[in-house]
């Protein structure tokens, strides 16, 4: 095939296998930035009118929300932001930053955030769509039992994709750029004659599914040839190599409007084609820079639309188009090219941004060249983040992909059915209450002996705790079965199913947030005597501790095991009941910007924390509690069981003052690629660095007009600081900052 | 049995990135027989705290963080002033190149047993050495304290032929001035085997400390030193050209 030549291997040729198809072409770069380039005068043009509808976008939340068109491949107009010096088109709708309205997953939340904006659907649309459409949301709340409904209005299980998008999944969106559309159809039409044994409903389901990928196939070929391209066959330069991967992941965002859309690991496959070009004369290197920036500021003006309760979860419109960049091929060569620096190098060119969530896949053998520029880039900018490649290769394989914030995805062969999170801490304050919700007073786990006694004893909560956790995990896995049924029925993202295996491996996405409150609570009932106070319902409302006790974050042994004990007991349950499409269960420490809002419904806990404070975000220590240095905090964190327990990510914000950091920005630089090193040798997943002074945040804070683009890590992901909410600022404020003493 | 020594220790920083070269745990000791004037640390003069740690204590901590401190990192014993607790920090020193574990002093050079001062030179890799003054007079004025101590220091850390940092803490209006780099870069050639010289700029954010141990701050008014007058200075005690 001419699109192929000078490509080797065999395997990728012969059937879809694209991970082959990089092992065999890709050339690992070693040496350092200096073959950079700046953005060209296309880039700056096209970008600059980005930015003024990015900035009139920050006054208004919204710049503009398409009304009379549903979501859908191919509903929309093409748009372009500025025709004539755009190298890679297209966006979500017939102009850069409309929002699309998307109804499947549910109409109610459709109707509040456009009333939010000020906007409102067609009558009509809205009318016919209500008469002969039921949505992802309603099918969810027919099926939902009431100890789920107790549940989730007590905030015990939260942020449930009942009325959302799930997203979480990563298609495979290089499959169209090396195969183009057409084979990828005729194998998906093969898969159909495989699936002809009706022998129960799974594979009926499995039949419409694969028959609507083909249908979303051909509707991507249309939607590209309104753009004047033919992705039918695959695409035969750099350009078009980029270009027929974005539409691939645009349709995705056109289709579905899921929490999380991540793209992938796509930088060493574009390598490759970039690579040709140059080695044929048919491209500069201005030229490949600008085909990545321009592909960054595509993923930068994805846009979904939103009700204000969803901001409150997820804080600063954020879309989680997660790259995945770096890691390891085995144990001697790293994935990184020329490609790897490019894409961080667009942070330079186009300035700082929350998107697309640059993800760093870090380990110790990384080129030392590539590992400083990282961290170079992460300190000027604290928009990276880094995870432990070590860790998940052996686990996931080469060829996986970081979905939202820290999940891990074989690319193409697995997916995710997302599942939020439970409060951890109301587990525990259930079983001081006799399964009671501590604020509401309802009950919402029955069975649960209530607690007597004016002191805490740690075998007799542990007992009722045991017990609460285990009818929690029940309801919560019965919820998440429900939801990703519905989802599959009412919202299904053909799109995106047509870029994975016909039959992946599913993995069920389970969370906990609140983890260090309730090691630290266990500590203090073991160590520091805790004596209750209860109100007149009975229920425990304060708490008196006597003694000083380990918390969590210190590098203390006999505290860091109850964490990691109480993770694994949670997995344990989880993995007790069978899941829907025989999905694996896997666990994640993460909070999103959700930590505030969860502290904000749970009442005081046992390790001194008031009622309404925020937790601390994902599996960072309690803010304040981690007094013995960095690197105890660090190596607390890193002690959390990844393997076999929490596979889906294990989340740690790290913020530290420049001056800690060293003198001068080569120390700096030198010292973060070993702070790096060092975690993740000592087995950590994950880390958002921020290298900022805490005064400047306050700063922020207070004068947001002088910093409009001043983004930082929260958990899991980058965020504007000034799309934040006063509380989150302040929370993220009331963070431990590692200074100098 | 060996008997380990033990120390009083003010307190553990695990995450040092400027007290010596790459991660450091630094171990800040007890006590000083000095008192500078611009000391920012007042809560470790005195020679006792409440904290008590044995000599394979402090080693067992460090190796905790072994992954962050083996390329290139190690331990930095820090103060109040190291060297005033010789016998321990011998021992500690000694258990550390034991655990092949790099070690590094920050020292003013005062308030040492000699009896044991070889020995922890012989087991020291990197030498700190803050520079307070360098005439007699000055030095007693800022550290209330005569030289003789210093100097006789000063000629064994030259003997011993050990690696060195010196440091300089820049006051406003005490040693800000041109004048006093050059002669200090005229002083510090009698080092050899320096890898590195670093001016500190004064801060304030000791007074707290001073406050809440009712302690007279004696350098009131003082503004912190100003940053880029700072690195002027620095450029003219590392510029070779200029004189």
């Amino acid at each position: 095939m001419i699109e192929w030549e000078g490509f080797k291997g065999i395997r990728w040729q012969k059937g879809i296998d694209v991970n082959n198809f990089i092992e065999s072409n890709y050339k690992e770069y070693t040496d350092d930035d200096s073959f950079l380039r700046e953005k060209t005068k296309k880039t700056s043009k096209v970008w600059d009118k980005c930015k003024k509808l990015l900035s009139k976008e920050q006054i208004s939340g919204v710049l503009d929300v398409e009304t009379f068109i549903m979501s859908g491949i191919d509903n929309f107009e093409p748009g372009y932001i500025d025709r004539s010096n755009e190298v890679i088109v297209g966006l979500q709708t017939d102009e850069p930053l409309k929002r699309i309205v998307n109804p499947y997953g549910g109409l109610r939340m459709v109707d509040k955030s456009l009333e939010a904006y000020g906007y409102h659907l067609d009558k009509d649309l809205e009318e016919k769509f209500k008469e002969f459409r039921k949505t992802h949301n309603e099918g969810v709340f027919d099926a939902y039992t009431d100890e789920i409904r107790v549940a989730r209005h007590n905030h015990l299980i939260t942020g449930l994709p009942d009325a959302y998008g799930r997203g979480r999944i990563i298609g495979d969106y290089r499959r169209l750029a090396l195969y183009g559309a057409d084979y990828l159809i005729e194998c998906k039409k093969e898969d159909l004659k495989g699936l002809n044994d009706i022998t129960d409903t799974s594979v009926i389901q499995l039949r419409e599914d694969v028959s609507e990928q083909i249908k979303a196939l051909n509707l991507i070929k249309k939607m590209a040839s309104r753009y004047g391209y033919d992705v039918s066959k695959p695409a035969s330069n750099a350009k078009e190599a980029i270009q027929w991967t974005y539409f691939a992941y645009l349709a995705a965002v056109k289709q579905n409007n899921g929490a999380a859309t991540s793209i992938g690991r796509n930088t060493t496959f574009f390598d490759i084609y970039i690579e040709r070009d140059i080695e044929k004369g048919i491209l500069t290197e201005e030229e490949a820079q600008e085909l990545i920036d321009q592909y960054v500021i595509k993923l930068r003006l994805v846009r979904h639309l939103r009700t204000p309760d969803y901001n409150e979860l997820f804080a600063g419109d954020p879309t989680w188009v997660t790259e995945s960049i770096g890691g390891m091929l085995d144990d001697s060569r790293s994935l990184v090219t020329k490609t790897s620096f490019r894409i961080l190098n667009t942070l330079n060119n186009i300035g700082e941004s929350a998107e697309p969530n640059l993800t760093v896949l870090w380990s110790e053998k990384l080129p030392e060249n590539f590992k400083k520029f990282a961290s170079k880039m992460s300190i000027a900018t604290h928009t990276l983040q880094f995870e432990n490649d070590d860790l998940m290769r052996p686990l996931y394989g080469n060829d996986y992909a970081i979905s939202c914030c820290v999940s891990a995805l074989n690319i193409g062969h697995q997916t995710q059915f997302f599942g939020a999170r439970i409060n951890f801490v109301k587990v525990l304050l259930y079983a001081l209450n006799g399964g009671r919700d501590e604020i509401t007073g309802d009950l919402v786990i029955s069975g649960i002996d209530q607690i007597e006694g004016e002191y805490l004893d740690t075998d007799e909560v542990l007992k009722q705790f045991d017990k609460v956790l285990k009818k929690t995990a029940k309801i919560y896995i019965d919820a998440l079965n429900i939801i990703h049924y519905m989802h599959d029925k009412y919202a299904y993202e053909s799109s995106q199913m047509a870029f994975l295996d016909t039959k992946p491996e599913y993995l069920m996405a389970f969370g906990l947030a609140g983890l260090s409150i309730v090691a630290d609570s266990f500590s203090a009932i073991q160590y520091g005597h805790v004596r209750v106070k209860r109100d007149d319902r009975g229920l425990t409302t304060a708490f008196d501790v006597e003694l000083d006790f380990p918390r969590y974050g210190n590098n203390d042994d006999r505290v860091d095991t109850v964490a990691s004990n109480l993770v694994k007991r949670v997995y344990r349950e989880l993995k007790k009941y069978p899941l829907y499409k025989n999905a694996t269960p896997t666990l994640s420490i993460l909070t999103i910007t959700s930590n505030v809002v969860y502290g904000k419904y749970t009442g005081a806990t046992p390790d001194g924390r008031a009622k309404g404070v925020p937790f601390s975000p994902g599996a960072n220590p309690t803010q304040g509690a981690d007094k013995s240095g960095a690197l105890a905090s660090l190596s607390s964190v890193a002690k959390i069981p990844y393997k076999d327990c929490c596979q889906d990510g294990i989340s740690n914000t790290f913020s530290i003052a420049p001056d800690a950091l060293g003198k001068d920005s080569e120390t700096r630089t030198n010292n973060l690629v070993k702070i790096l090193d060092g975690y993740f040798k000592s087995g950590a997943h994950h880390l958002n660095v921020n290298v900022l002074d805490k005064k400047l945040l306050v700063d922020a804070m207070n004068n947001p007009n002088k910093y409009p683009t001043l983004t930082i890590r929260v958990s899991g992901y980058a965020v504007n600081f000034n799309s934040l909410t006063r509380e989150q600022q302040e929370e993220v404020i009331s963070r431990t900052f590692h200074d100098r003493i | 049995m060996t008997e380990f020594k033990s120390g009083y220790i003010h307190s553990l920083e695990t995450m040092g990135l400027v007290d010596g070269p790459g991660i450091r745990i630094v171990v800040f000791l007890q006590g000083c027989p000095l008192r500078c004037l611009f000391c920012h640390n007042p809560d470790t003069w005195n020679k006792v705290s409440k904290i008590i740690m044995t000599s394979k204590q402090i080693v067992d901590e460090v190796r905790k963080y072994r992954p962050y401190i083996e390329m290139g990192g190690g331990v930095t014993f820090s103060g109040g002033e190291p060297l005033m607790q010789s016998e321990f920090l011998l021992d500690t020193l000694k258990l550390c190149k034991k655990a092949g574990i790099n070690t590094c002093i920050d020292t003013s050079g005062v308030g040492y047993n000699i009896n044991y001062l070889d020995d922890i030179l012989k087991y020291t890799d990197l030498v700190i050495l803050d520079i307070k003054a360098i005439d007699p007079e000055s030095y007693k004025k800022i550290t209330g304290k005569n030289m003789t101590e210093f100097n006789a220091f000063k000629e064994k850390l030259i003997k011993s032929n050990k690696k060195i940092w010196l440091r300089q803490v820049i006051v406003p209006t005490i040693n800000d001035n041109e004048e006093y780099i050059l002669k200090l870069k005229d002083y510090v050639k009698q080092f050899p085997n320096v890898e590195k010289i670093e001016l500190l700029a004064y801060h304030t954010m000791g007074i707290e400390k001073y406050d809440k141990m009712k302690l007279e701050y004696r350098l009131k008014g003082i503004e912190p030193m100003d940053k880029d007058a700072l690195a002027l200075l620095e450029k003219i005690l590392l510029n070779d050209s200029k004189k």
